[in-house]
């Protein structure tokens, strides 16, 4: 069964400037029980494609569907099959965590929640703030609480915009072990990050987003495939001539080349040797996600 | 169908946690005007033959607080919401625009009543105060809320900011309801204002409320309330409508 499926969407907005194509004919179906990655810079169209799918921005053109529900149309049964989990660390500071929680269930149309409540508030480790007042918690803890509001009415299909940015990594060691607990007990999950490391181990299946078009759609371990299979990786404390480094990826003192086999990796210490250099702490990895992502966004500019 | 009255219940606990700003603060304005006002007044003007001037004010200031604060109710909910951003939370749920507007609404009400009840019990020591029509008083009461919770409700959605509220509070919430005869009756004003007091719809709510209390007023109730309750189900319909289509809230 199709959980989410993209029709052919398009969003414009009229700027200063002209007007803006958010979105360009974004097409894709994410099947029940995937856990979905949706990649992408900022600026790509990422939330913009999530607002359309939670209906708080109107498509310019085109399609969604959730469950075969349409977002547009069939609006209140789309809602309650949704969980969505915004970017924004927003909250409303009249409440307590337990208030905000109940009030939630309550919009669901959800009486005496307070068993599932206080799994939720167990599972994401808010068990003793559950009495705090919204003001009081930290970041963190704000951004755990969204989780649990989001996830209030048990949605079939969970949607995370960017849920771990600026999170620390505890928090989001406890929010990828519950996730990945409703992802096996079938939920559906969409997930947007910056963090390309998790989207590699949570996600079976990746998009790509960028300047509002899909640029990459495949399962992630064939992604990984398709990609150089290794790296060079070394540290420098020197700049390294221009032609190298138009073919490597820089990171202060941390130089990366992609390479395919072992001729090509001789080929580029060689020539950091004779430019005089001094490589330190050489290794070769496996390409990663991360490899495969600068790879898709350099070939669609 | 419980949907709407979680967020009806959100929206009154809402005000009700910080009851001091939102009860007691307009009870003790409206006590101020009264111990001034009564003061200063009382035997200097008639209004009606059988009517002391105090008595005569206190309907007049229950009614204003109670339509200042059901208007601020809805509206600064609203605007503090939009600029916090948690409107999200509820525009994610399956809440639809009559939900939205029962609750909105209905919770301007009760703030709108319990601060007038407390002004009402605040001021009814100063002047014998004589109950003819107690229905009235109740629909005015409501009906009066009631017209401007939707009033903040349209406002809220309107506003981006805080002082653009304040600017709509300021220049016209306030204007309309000092100018409808709360602390005068437009008899006696010359000819040409009293027309256009006529025009004030908030002038047929306070009039239709002090008729509930003394059995004289200067226009029929029932004016009154055919005009008021016109009035509202006008403004109900353009609040329901920029709910529909999202209004400034969903792009």
């Amino acid at each position: 069964m199709t959980a989410i499926s993209f029709q052919s969407v398009c969003k414009s907005f009229n700027g200063a400037r002209g007007t803006f194509k958010a979105l360009d004919d974004v097409s894709f179906d994410i099947q029940q029980g995937e856990f979905f990655g949706l990649l992408g810079p900022n600026g790509a169209g990422k939330t913009t494609l999530i607002s359309i799918l939670a209906g708080l921005l109107q498509p310019t053109s085109g399609h969604i569907k959730v469950q075969g529900l349409d977002v547009q149309t069939q609006t209140g049964e789309v809602r309650k099959r949704l969980g969505v989990v915004p970017q924004e660390l927003v909250f409303d500071p009249f409440f307590s965590v337990r208030e905000a929680l109940r009030f939630q269930s309550g919009y669901f149309g959800i009486r005496g929640n307070d068993a599932w409540l206080d799994e939720l508030l167990d599972c994401l480790g808010l068990a003793d703030k559950a009495n705090h007042n919204m003001r009081q918690l930290s970041g963190g803890m704000k951004r755990r609480v969204l989780v649990a509001q989001a996830l209030v009415h048990k949605p079939p299909v969970i949607v995370l915009d960017e849920p771990t940015a600026g999170v620390d990594v505890e928090l989001r060691q406890t929010l990828w072990q519950f996730i990945a607990r409703l992802n096996r007990e079938g939920h559906t999950v969409l997930l947007t990050t910056h963090y390309l490391e998790e989207a590699e181990a949570l996600c079976n299946r990746i998009a790509m987003l960028k300047n509002g078009k899909v640029v990459a759609l495949d399962n992630t371990s064939s992604l990984l495939k398709n990609a150089s299979s290794n790296v060079l990786r070394f540290k420098l404390d020197a700049q390294l001539p221009t032609e190298l480094a138009a073919q490597a990826r820089v990171t202060g003192r941390i130089v990366q080349f992609p390479a395919n086999d072992a001729a090509q990796i001789e080929n580029y210490l060689a020539a950091v040797r004779q430019a005089g250099l001094v490589a330190e702490d050489v290794e070769i990895r496996k390409a990663d996600l991360e490899d495969v992502f600068l790879d898709v966004m350099g070939a669609a500019s | 169908m419980i949907g709407w009255q979680a967020l009806f219940y959100k929206e009154v606990l809402r005000f009700w946690k910080v009851s001091a700003q939102t009860i007691a603060a307009p009870v003790l304005t409206a006590l101020l005007y009264m111990l001034i006002f009564g003061h200063l007044l009382e035997g200097r003007v008639t209004v009606y033959d059988s009517v002391s001037y105090t008595a005569f004010l206190v309907p007049g200031l229950v009614m204003m607080s109670l339509l200042q604060n059901a208007f601020a109710n809805s509206s600064s909910s609203m605007v503090q919401s939009k600029m916090m951003g948690n409107l999200v939370f509820i525009l994610l749920t399956p809440l639809g625009p009559r939900s939205w507007f029962a609750a909105y609404v209905l919770a301007a009400v009760v703030r709108g009543l319990a601060v007038g009840a407390g002004v009402l019990l605040v001021t009814v020591w100063f002047a014998s105060l004589t109950v003819v029509w107690p229905i009235w008083i109740v629909v005015f009461a409501v009906l009066g809320a009631a017209m401007l919770g939707t009033l903040g409700l349209i406002a809220g959605l309107w506003a981006d900011k805080f002082d653009q509220m304040s600017s709509f509070q300021n220049f016209l919430i306030t204007p309309m309801t000092f100018l409808s005869g709360v602390f005068y009756s437009i008899h006696s004003l010359p000819p040409f204002w009293q027309q256009v007091s006529h025009l004030n719809p908030f002038f047929y709510m306070i009039d239709g409320f002090r008729y509930g209390f003394f059995g004289v007023s200067d226009v029929s109730p029932w004016l009154s309330l055919a005009l008021v309750g016109g009035a509202f189900v006008l403004v109900a319909a353009l609040a329901l409508h920029l709910l529909r289509i999202g209004y400034k809230i969903r792009g």
